[in-house]
């Protein structure tokens, strides 16, 4: 199969970008700065990241189509307000994770971000689970767009008056070159930042007046070590089918209210779970040395028993330091907790650490 | 002034009298992109010509260096573990990685020369 290119294909080859393929996508993995660089400069300043490769799925409907989510997300969607966002996931009957998403309420319905590898799964599973009763739409006629770091909402804003109002996790209709795009307040680096659904035609340049402003192109490894110091979850390696959210400590995510009732798809895994406990759950790990663990790295305890394994492992430019996080048997969960991983035929100290690695406070106020 | 030889492996070496300097390319340096760690072998320690004679990794992944020729490990360069960043702004002077007292000099002539090198190092990253 032939790999798909997004809007900014070639804004990205003129920017000198690494390609790699993802997720069917040639996407930059980093340009020439490298991926220290633009880690840092997001961190710092604002780094603009093309995410086209994620689905963006529009499902239209009203009060039916609350009632009929409400049976596949964990989420209270009856009181979520216009335009505010949730975190959450796409579960199979026994909680295992097939995506996990963030859900828009907008005008028309639902905005639901999907990861890139997911999105043709999921918008099958939603389908069937919907019955085909609301349209929905994977919209292959925008682009996606984030921008991210401190200096981001000055940035942006003034392309677009009005960004730098909205609060963390909501977003609205604006208009760039009279086009409407669609501006959330979010990210995935654990910086103040925003993500704009725009069409196609438009992607490029309203990147190229990013850029002009003073952001940067960011590629996939600096936003791979930015959400993992972030403490943010990848797909199909710190979540997957064989994983609950209860199990990758994303409790936070699942409506109390929605668990008291308990009528949603692996509801009664997740309240099982959270009644019981878990065997085993997801964790930071801060290796004591420079030694990066990386994914499938073996965690054992100090009696040399094995007690889990890495699934995200890299090393953190902020930090300055290797940075992992990965399962281990609950008993092993606790902060502090002294484990050695066995990298290269080698064990090496590590300490069960509470994430993030790196701490930044969103934007919870206006006009910042 | 000795010549620099080069491995397929992308390492380099310079041979002064019986005593070997190994590092990575510059062209090595620019695949692996930020190199963020880096292990050398143990003083004292006996390697064999292509075996595994240290690891550096950059934030995408863990690469093996190896020895082009066979011998013993008479020295390694600490600058590079405590600050692994030198090793991209340095890499065939300052930032070497190992030296070692080679065990048969005719190995030497297994390697490649610069220009050999480079066009090696061309096709193989087309």
């Amino acid at each position: 199969m032939e790999t798909k290119k997004t809007s900014l294909y070639q804004l990205h080859k003129d920017s000198n970008a690494k390609f790699v393929e993802f997720a069917g996508y040639e996407m930059p993995i980093q340009y020439s700065e490298g991926i220290v660089e633009e880690h840092k400069f997001t961190r710092n300043h604002s780094g603009i990241f093309d995410v086209s490769h994620m689905g963006q799925l529009f499902i239209y409907g009203g009060e039916d189509l609350i009632k009929d989510l409400e049976k596949i997300f964990p989420l209270d969607l009856k009181n979520l307000k216009l335009n505010h966002s949730k975190y959450s996931f796409l579960m199979d009957k026994d909680a295992g994770i097939h995506d996990d998403l963030i859900i828009t309420k907008i005008d028309e319905g639902f905005l639901i971000i999907l990861n890139a590898a997911c999105k043709d799964n999921d918008f099958k599973i939603l389908k069937e689970l919907l019955n085909e009763k609301h349209k929905m739409v994977l919209d292959v006629n925008r682009s996606l767009i984030a921008i991210q770091g401190p200096k981001s909402s000055l940035i942006l804003n003034e392309i677009v008056d009005g960004v730098k109002n909205l609060n963390f996790m909501s977003g609205n209709w604006f208009l760039f070159e009279n086009q409407k795009v669609y501006i959330t307040r979010s990210g995935y680096t654990g910086e103040d930042g925003f993500e704009i659904s725009i069409p196609n035609n438009f992607a490029d340049k309203l990147t190229r007046v990013l850029i002009n402003k003073g952001s940067k192109l960011v590629g996939l490894g600096a936003r791979d070590t930015l959400r993992l110091e972030a403490g943010l979850c990848l797909y199909g390696h710190d979540l997957d089918k064989d994983k609950t959210p209860v199990e990758a400590n994303l409790k936070w995510a699942i409506s109390k209210e929605r668990i008291s009732k308990g009528d949603f798809i692996g509801s009664d895994i997740i309240i099982k779970q959270l009644t019981d406990g878990v065997s085993k759950i997801r964790v930071g790990i801060k290796p004591e040395g420079r030694i990066i663990a990386r994914e499938k790295t073996k965690i054992f305890n100090q009696s040399d028993v094995l007690i889990g394994e890495i699934t995200s492992g890299t090393f953190g430019p902020s930090v300055n330091g290797p940075v992992a996080m990965g399962y281990v048997e609950n008993e092993f969960s606790k902060k502090n907790t002294k484990v050695f991983l066995e990298v290269r035929g080698k064990k090496h100290a590590a300490s069960i650490c509470s994430l993030p690695f790196y701490k930044k406070s969103y934007v919870k106020g206006a006009n910042q | 002034m000795s010549e620099v030889k080069y491995s397929k492996e992308h390492e380099w070496i310079k041979l002064e009298g019986d005593v070997a300097t190994i590092g990575i390319t510059k062209h090595a340096t620019e695949m692996l992109g930020d190199i963020v760690f880096a292990e050398l072998p143990e003083k004292g320690s006996s390697v064999e010509k292509d075996g595994t004679a240290g690891v550096v990794e950059s934030t995408k992944a863990a690469s093996d260096v190896y020895t082009p020729v066979s011998g013993e490990i008479v020295d390694t360069n600490q600058a590079i573990v405590d600050d692994p960043s030198k090793i991209n702004q340095d890499p065939e002077n300052s930032a070497w990685f190992f030296k070692l007292k080679i065990k048969d000099p005719s190995e030497m002539d297994t390697l490649m020369n610069k220009d050999d090198y480079d066009k090696f190092a061309k096709e193989t990253s087309a």
